[in-house]
């Protein structure tokens, strides 16, 4: 299972963060901070993996964006970097050719494409075009809903 | 001013120059948020949300956006919904009350007419639900997970995960529907599913039993993802659907564990998986990876084993960090299980030492602790102990712990044991534990050979360095033990031995006093030191009267602890001849079950001179000079045995007879201590017997003879019978089945509580009787030791005997519980007898 996912750019800015465990506003902030710390400290060329407080943190670098995990004991975690690289590429295929701009203006949205591939810490969705499919769907379902509304008000002025 | 919108409050925020000047118009914005929200603006509300989870996102205080997260989810407009459950998501977690009324959102939403707003309601209880909710909702998520739409199938199989988690004992609420879901079609499902199941048999035992009938379903599965060709659908670099495939094997290992029928319906797939997989990528390593995984917990045939690791040891040799990285932390569990498989990689192993990524260090060191053995051990220890050297500091208290303790247990010999600890304290004395250090002050103690090479190392690493604080800590206790040692030995150094003045052993220990790195502790250290020095004939009167100074300085220090020492020290130097008889050599310490083991005694000492380089060096171990103090040793040792079989866990008597046999020569030793002839008179040894055993290390300090001072001053020994008329009674313990045991105490007036007792073992028939056992224990306020039996089969007419040591309280009655077991005539006899037959006072008077 998942417990977070933080998304920081290379200068420790937090990008969007999402949590799967239960902790207070100040042990968020806490991790936040000293896990961050430890990832953007790391070189290149070492591995994705990191230990914190004795647990398994996976992380890895696109662009200028870190997006860190923090997984279970009994976790895999190259399957956990798939899991990342699939999230990355649902951005990517959704925003067309992404950037940290975009998520910073559409979090909204980068929230609701994670939604559709990971609750609960678990991945939901194996498929690419699938979890596309459904993020679009709602889109258009949030579309047709304010035109709808829109029309309703105009008819009652 | 007041920004408009979401991406207007971005831009102004991004456009701030300073910190201040953000959080200034942050500060600004929420209020603004506020006040919107007091006015219950309707069409504002959406907007307001969604600039107060950028604030939040930023680390500012939301959570006054709570209930108008409530109201949007309230409203039927599907992009207020949206949001709302994004910022109840993000602003709300299980904890908190304002989620209870979040449930009668969710329960409406569940039953939407519209997929995704039930795909939204879904999400958020999967995300967030606490134990109450879940409760509450459980029956609508079961409902769902019947659905004919597959998309809520899958989000209702993750919301049955959280409510198994959060309340474990409704998992059988989802046992029959998770059932049909594993035979269903849909990728998204089938891996939920699994997901879910999963979880439920790691919950329920019984759970587990049920779905092992699974097997064969999901070995198809799997069997059908590795054997189809290329599906646009559901490829990754080549493979069809790897997350599918990862969790079907994690499924399969917790159904496999322990079943053999299971393993065996599997065993074919994971070969197969094993050998068609595809390493080039991190997809397929995944894979891989997860397959060892699953070999290694199921009762898999040999083969499979094989390759499993195999798999490991080329994932060792692969350049990824990444894959080097999980077989290094594999090979952590494999290594319990079979060590001789792990040994074949140990250089590889020993090269990620030196890894550049901490991540692969940290596995790597796990792993080299787990791979010494008796045979490696000289070799792996030299590696740990150049990676001490440039280990980072946060490994080093581990490493220090695990080297000494790997020393202990497999030391080839006393001499490599004390040189590898002595490295130990040279490279990283600020990062060795208490018990280590404690440890090998024992260790030299009980090898008295070693103490002047020993004291000797430690004179010079001292003078070459007062930075180590445990190094210090040893060295100020050794030299100050055995000072005379090294005063008329010299110091040995490299092959020649330089002869050094008491002056200079003084200096140091005082260049201690004063260096900056002396903490309370050493200070504590140096003052015992100093004093014990003071008091040895090596040292000369001007020296004494330097240390007399330094005492007479402290006795008005301003640390409690200091102070006090000083001043009772000091004040020993007026006691005359008794402070010699305190301040001499200590008798070497029990030796304890601490964390890092026992002390162990079978090792040769090895030789006592050359080089400390050669720490691996094929040095012969020397046999000579051991016997007697190790036979102590043992017999310590053996004596803690005892005392653990009295332990409520084992009444068995078999270890501590065997023991006591293999040491027979050993106590033989021991016995021509007692005197020559074991069959000697009634009256028990009397001190004179004692007085000719010369052995300052011996297990029994308190021996009459040398604790006595030649003429005991009244002061010394008041109101305590003179030990020329103490006259010693036996006393009998126990008299059956022809088997007789008297015991014998015998008091020191120096050493009051501590009472000698020497047991005596005879056959009153004409049978003899063999494999004695004689165990004794004693009440939780005193200590007991005991030497082994002098032999354990008793002959007509012989009489053997066994010493015990008994520490009580100060005016305590010494009560014994005896355990006695011995073959006669055939017979096989178990007997337990308590005994407090002594005369009170034994262990001297309170008062005097």
């Amino acid at each position: 299972m998942i417990n977070y996912l933080l998304l920081v750019s290379r200068q420790g800015k937090l990008r969007l963060q999402k949590w799967y465990i239960t902790l207070t506003v100040k042990e968020k902030a806490k991790v936040i901070k000293e896990v961050t710390a430890l990832a953007l400290g790391r070189r290149a060329k070492m591995c994705n993996f990191l230990e914190y407080k004795g647990r398994k943190v996976v992380y890895r670098r696109y662009a200028s964006l870190f997006f860190i995990c923090e997984i279970d004991e009994n976790d895999n975690e190259l399957f956990t970097l798939e899991v990342v690289h699939r999230y990355v590429e649902s951005l990517d295929r959704y925003f067309g050719n992404v950037c940290e701009l975009d998520l910073i203006f559409n979090f909204q949205q980068a929230y609701a494409v994670l939604d559709e591939l990971v609750i609960a810490g678990e991945l939901q969705e194996p498929s690419r075009r699938v979890a596309f499919h459904s993020i679009k769907a709602s889109d258009a379902t949030e579309q047709e809903d304010e035109l709808t509304s829109a029309i309703k008000a105009a008819n009652l002025l | 001013m007041v920004y408009h919108n979401l991406k207007a409050l971005i831009k102004g925020i991004r456009s701030c120059k300073t910190v201040a000047d953000e959080r200034a118009l942050i500060q600004q914005e929420s209020a603004a948020i506020r006040a919107s929200f007091r006015e219950e603006d309707t069409y504002q509300r959406h907007n307001n949300i969604a600039k107060l989870l950028y604030i939040h996102m930023l680390g500012s205080p939301a959570h006054f956006g709570q209930i108008e997260c409530l109201k949007l989810v309230a409203s039927p407009r599907f992009s207020d919904k949206r949001l709302g459950y994004l910022g109840i998501m993000l602003l709300l977690d299980e904890n908190q009350e304002v989620l209870t009324l979040v449930t009668n959102s969710l329960k409406n939403d569940m039953n939407h007419s519209n997929m995704y707003a039930v795909g939204l309601a879904l999400c958020t209880f999967a995300n967030i639900a606490s134990e109450e909710m879940s409760r509450d909702l459980a029956n609508e998520i079961e409902k769902l997970l019947g659905s004919s739409n597959t998309y809520i199938r899958k989000k209702a199989a993750l919301c049955g995960l959280r409510v198994v988690k959060k309340v474990p004992d409704i998992a059988d609420h989802f046992v029959a529907k998770s059932k049909n879901l594993l035979t269903d079609r849909n990728h998204g499902v089938l891996l939920t599913a699994i997901t879910l199941v999963t979880e439920m048999v790691q919950i329920d035992a019984g759970v587990l039993e049920e779905f092992r009938s699974a097997v064969p379903l999901l070995v198809r599965n799997l069997k059908s993802l590795v054997t189809t060709g290329y599906s646009p659908e559901h490829d990754v670099s080549g493979i069809t659907d790897p997350f599918l495939q990862v969790k079907i094997l994690r499924l399969l290992r917790l159904l496999g564990r322990g079943d053999a029928q299971a393993s065996e319906t599997m065993n074919d797939i994971l070969a197969q998986v094993a050998t068609n997989t595809d390493s080039s990528k991190n997809v397929g390593n995944s894979i891989l990876y997860e397959t060892v995984l699953t070999v290694l917990e199921i009762e898999a045939d040999t083969g499979l084993r094989v390759m499993a690791i195999n798999i490991l040891g080329k994932f060792l040799s692969n350049k990824d960090n990444n894959i080097r990285y999980v077989a290094l932390n594999t090979l952590n569990k494999v290594v319990s299980m079979d060590t001789n498989a792990v040994q074949r990689h140990r250089n590889i192993i020993l090269d990620c030492l030196r890894d550049g990524d901490i991540s692969i260090r940290r596995r790597a060191l796990e792993l080299s602790y787990a791979l010494i053995n008796d045979q490696n051990v000289r070799i792996l220890v030299r590696e740990l102990l150049a990676f001490l050297e440039v280990a980072d500091d946060e490994f080093k208290s581990g490493l220090t712990t695990q080297i000494c303790l790997a020393a202990e247990k497999f030391a080839p010999n006393k001499r490599w044991h004390i040189d590898t600890v002595l490295r130990v304290l040279k490279l990283a004395g600020n990062f060795v534990r208490e018990e280590i250090l404690s440890a090998f002050i024992r260790l030299v103690a009980h090898t008295p050979e070693l103490q002047g090479y020993t004291a000797s190392k430690l004179y010079l690493a001292l003078k070459a360095d007062l930075s180590q604080e445990s190094l210090t800590l040893a060295a100020t206790w050794i030299i100050g033990e055995y000072s005379e040692v090294i005063l008329q030995g010299g110091i040995v150094d490299e092959d020649q031995t330089v002869m050094i003045s008491d002056k200079d052993v003084i200096d140091l220990i005082f260049s201690v006093m004063d260096s900056p790195y002396a903490n309370y502790l050493i200070r504590q250290f140096v003052l015992a030191g100093i004093t014990k020095i003071a008091a040895r004939s090596t040292t000369s009167s001007p020296e004494q009267d330097r240390i007399a100074e330094l005492l007479a300085k402290y006795t008005s220090a301003p640390e409690l602890e200091l102070q006090q020492r000083a001043v009772e020290f000091a004040s020993l130097f007026t006691l005359g001849e008794t402070r010699f008889g305190v301040l001499e050599q200590m008798p070497p310490p029990e030796i304890k079950t601490t964390v890092i083991g026992v002390v162990s005694e079978k090792k040769p000492v090895g030789s006592t001179t050359g080089k400390e380089g050669d720490l691996i060096g094929d040095e012969i171990p020397s046999a000579s000079g051991n016997n007697g103090p190790s036979a102590d040793a043992t017999a310590q040792s053996n004596a803690q045995m005892l005392l653990d079989i009295f332990g409520p866990s084992s009444s068995d008597s078999a270890p501590a007879t065997t023991p006591a046999q293999q040491q027979k020569s050993t106590v033989n030793d021991i016995m021509d201590l007692f005197g020559s002839s074991g069959a000697g008179t009634s009256a028990a040894p009397s001190s004179s017997m004692f007085s000719s055993t010369p052995t300052p290390s011996s297990a029994f300090p308190s021996t009459p003879a040398s604790a006595f001072p030649p003429t005991p001053t009244p002061a010394a020994a008041p109101a305590v019978q003179n030990p020329q008329q103490q006259k010693l009674t036996s006393y009998p313990a126990y008299d059956k089945n022809e088997v007789k045991i008297t015991l014998t105490p015998q008091t020191s007036p120096t050493k009051p509580g501590v009472v000698m007792i020497l047991a005596r073992f005879q056959v009153t028939g004409s049978e003899e009787a063999s494999g004695l056992s004689f165990q004794a224990a004693v009440p939780k306020s005193q200590q007991l030791q005991m030497l082994p039996m002098s032999n354990p089969t008793i002959s007509p007419g012989a009489v053997e005997t066994q010493q015990m040591r008994v520490v009580a309280p100060v005016g305590s009655n010494v009560r014994l519980r005896l355990r006695i077991s011995y073959n006669i005539g055939g017979q096989t006899y178990q007997d337990q007898v308590d005994f407090s037959g002594f005369p009170p006072g034994l262990t001297g008077t309170p008062s005097a």
